[in-house]
């Protein structure tokens, strides 16, 4: 399998333009990814473009608004890791040795308010099954009585990633926030309150991948280029098993305790409370992938949809035990300082979820971190990077990346 | 464990002008029924019905009619409507484990979390939703706390 290279990142910052089109966006995003990996037109041989409510030919608008079509141009729809998905596909391409550069970008532009999801039947919204942050307020609770975790808690992610979010031109909210205020905005879903829960926006963001040359080769890339070169070492994406009743498949029904037939896992038959997650099941197979371990990240992007997912993706992602997310975190190991530094961008809570740009933001954070190019929010020495994703689907993409 | 709900609001009252919101999920009997499956192969129960097993993918399932009392296992309010919603706010919503041993996400009648607790016995009741255009009573399913077995519930 061949090395996979970042040549280049981009962005359209996150938050409400209603004034941008989608395809103006993605544009945005794609020129800058393109500039700095000094890639021109005709310098890649194919594009993949994640969106998860975008439409028909969303990925062909952008690249036919800059005339840079011919190649194949994939849609990918995977919800909230749609851009993982995108990802996923273009470095398999180029490790496989089909292409030698891709372009990965994702793009969306969502209403304001709770996500509409084609994924529920009319019955379930008219009978107000479909609310998705009740789905996230029942997996806080259970959280809570599994995983020592508290309101305050809760709470303390929000003012955690919000005081990053200041740092961050690309983020929708700026402002710091208090633990107090947090707890006093309007309860959505109990134990969720509003600022808890991450905001559906609009924004884009692109990569370029390339072949990492062949040893003693420099593939015309100028020195500094090569300096500050980023390793994708794995981006994987997983879909659920069956059985939770709570996870990211949302179910209208799971299994108690009893025993679960774990498809895809060597049929074995395995308790529900030790049913990997799809996060877990993509975790474990980036590590493998990546060669790398929870123990060698530096820093960190994962999926605060809610304050409660951040805190439940320490443990599925390996980062601390299982049960263990409440104490983890008290010790403050995630804050910047810390000993593993999350979601640095600010993460959703305070740049927004545009769907299909939100898994390929992440990535566009840490490349610039293990670049130390990061700014206010930069991570000294930080070398190795994880991000993760997942939503409905199950959908989860978890990246690793090496500076 | 049965006749907890036979004289509930709605199997009586309202049950000739009720229609289901969907088919083939609940009976609106006296009492109630869920609608489920259990697989031949591995003995899972399923809800809702169907022929090929969600956990071990055999074909070949029998129906089956879940209990309708059990326990709840987590809980919330929703307190503004999501898209598409017809009903009132706030309701009631969580997981309630059944012996069968089957997990079912549902309504509750409780709209106060505060007044809910962890495995607390709750039992099935048909509960409006919203009127359809011919002023007909549209009806699914939840779950009410046996402790506060109230005659109607407001908001509902
Ligand atoms: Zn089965």
């Amino acid at each position: 399998m061949d090395r996979v290279e970042v040549a280049g990142v981009g962005m359209h910052p996150f938050g409400r333009f209603p004034d941008v089109s989608l395809t103006q966006m993605g544009v945005v995003a794609v020129r800058a990814a393109l500039k700095e990996a000094g890639v021109e037109r005709g310098g890649f041989q194919a594009a993949f473009c994640g969106t998860a409510y975008g439409g028909v030919a969303s990925g062909h608008k952008v690249l036919g608004a800059i005339g840079m079509t011919g190649m194949p141009i994939v849609d990918v729809e995977a919800g909230c890791a749609s851009g993982g998905a995108a990802l996923m596909l273009a470095a398999s391409s180029i490790a496989s040795g089909q292409y030698e550069t891709v372009l990965v970008f994702g793009i969306e532009k969502m209403p304001k308010g709770m996500i509409r999801s084609s994924f529920f039947e009319p019955w379930q919204e008219e009978s107000g099954m479909s609310a998705t942050p009740a789905y996230f307020a029942l997996r806080a609770q259970r959280l809570m009585q599994t995983s020592g975790v508290t309101k305050e808690h809760l709470a303390r992610v929000v003012v955690k990633n919000r005081s990053q979010g200041v740092l961050n031109c690309d983020a929708m909210y700026r402002s710091l926030v208090s633990e107090g205020e947090v707890l006093s905005s309007r309860l959505v879903c109990e134990p969720l309150h509003l600022w808890m829960l991450c905001s559906p926006n609009e924004g884009a963001a692109a990569v370029v991948l390339t072949r990492a040359p062949s040893h003693g080769a420099n593939a015309g890339l100028t020195r500094e280029s090569r300096a500050s070169s980023v390793s994708l070492l794995a981006a994987v994406l997983r879909s659920h098993l069956p059985g939770p009743v709570l996870g990211e498949s949302t179910p209208m029904a799971g299994l108690v305790e009893s025993h679960v037939v774990a498809s895809g896992e060597d049929g074995a038959f395995v308790n529900e409370a030790t049913l990997p997650s799809a996060t877990t099941l993509a975790a474990r197979s980036a590590y493998e992938e990546a060669g790398v371990g929870p123990e060698d990240l530096d820093v960190v992007e994962c999926q605060d949809t809610d304050a409660a997912r951040e805190l439940l993706s320490y443990e599925e992602l390996g980062l601390c035990s299982d049960g263990g997310a409440g104490a983890f975190f008290a010790t403050g190991a995630t804050e910047r300082g810390g000993r593993l530094p999350v979601n640095m961008s600010g993460g959703l809570l305070s740049k927004g979820e545009p769907l299909g740009a939100s898994a390929l933001g992440q990535v566009v954070e840490l490349v610039r971190q293990l670049r130390g190019d990061a700014g206010d929010r930069q991570v000294d020495g930080a070398r190795v990077a994880l991000s993760h994703t997942v939503g409905r689907g199950a959908n989860a993409g978890v990246v690793i990346l090496r500076g | 464990m049965t006749g907890v709900s036979s004289e509930g609001p709605l199997v009586g009252k309202l049950a000739q002008r009720a229609i289901a919101v969907t088919a083939g999920l609940f009976e609106m009997g006296d009492p109630p029924r869920l609608l489920a499956s259990s697989c031949n192969e591995c003995g899972q129960p399923h809800f809702p019905r169907q022929e090929t097993c969600p956990y071990c993918s055999a074909d070949g399932c029998t129906d089956i009619e879940l209990s309708n009392n059990g326990t709840l296992w987590a809980w919330t309010a929703v307190t503004s409507a999501p898209p598409g919603y017809k009903g009132a706010v706030p309701y009631g919503f969580g997981v309630v484990e059944l012996p069968e041993g089957i997990r079912i996400v549902t309504r509750l009648t409780e709209s106060d979390p505060a007044r809910l607790s962890y495995g607390e016995p709750v039992h099935l009741e048909i509960v409006p939703v919203y009127q359809d255009e011919d002023g007909r009573d549209v009806v699914t399913f939840a779950f009410a706390a046996d402790a506060s077995d109230a005659p109607v519930q407001g908001g509902e």
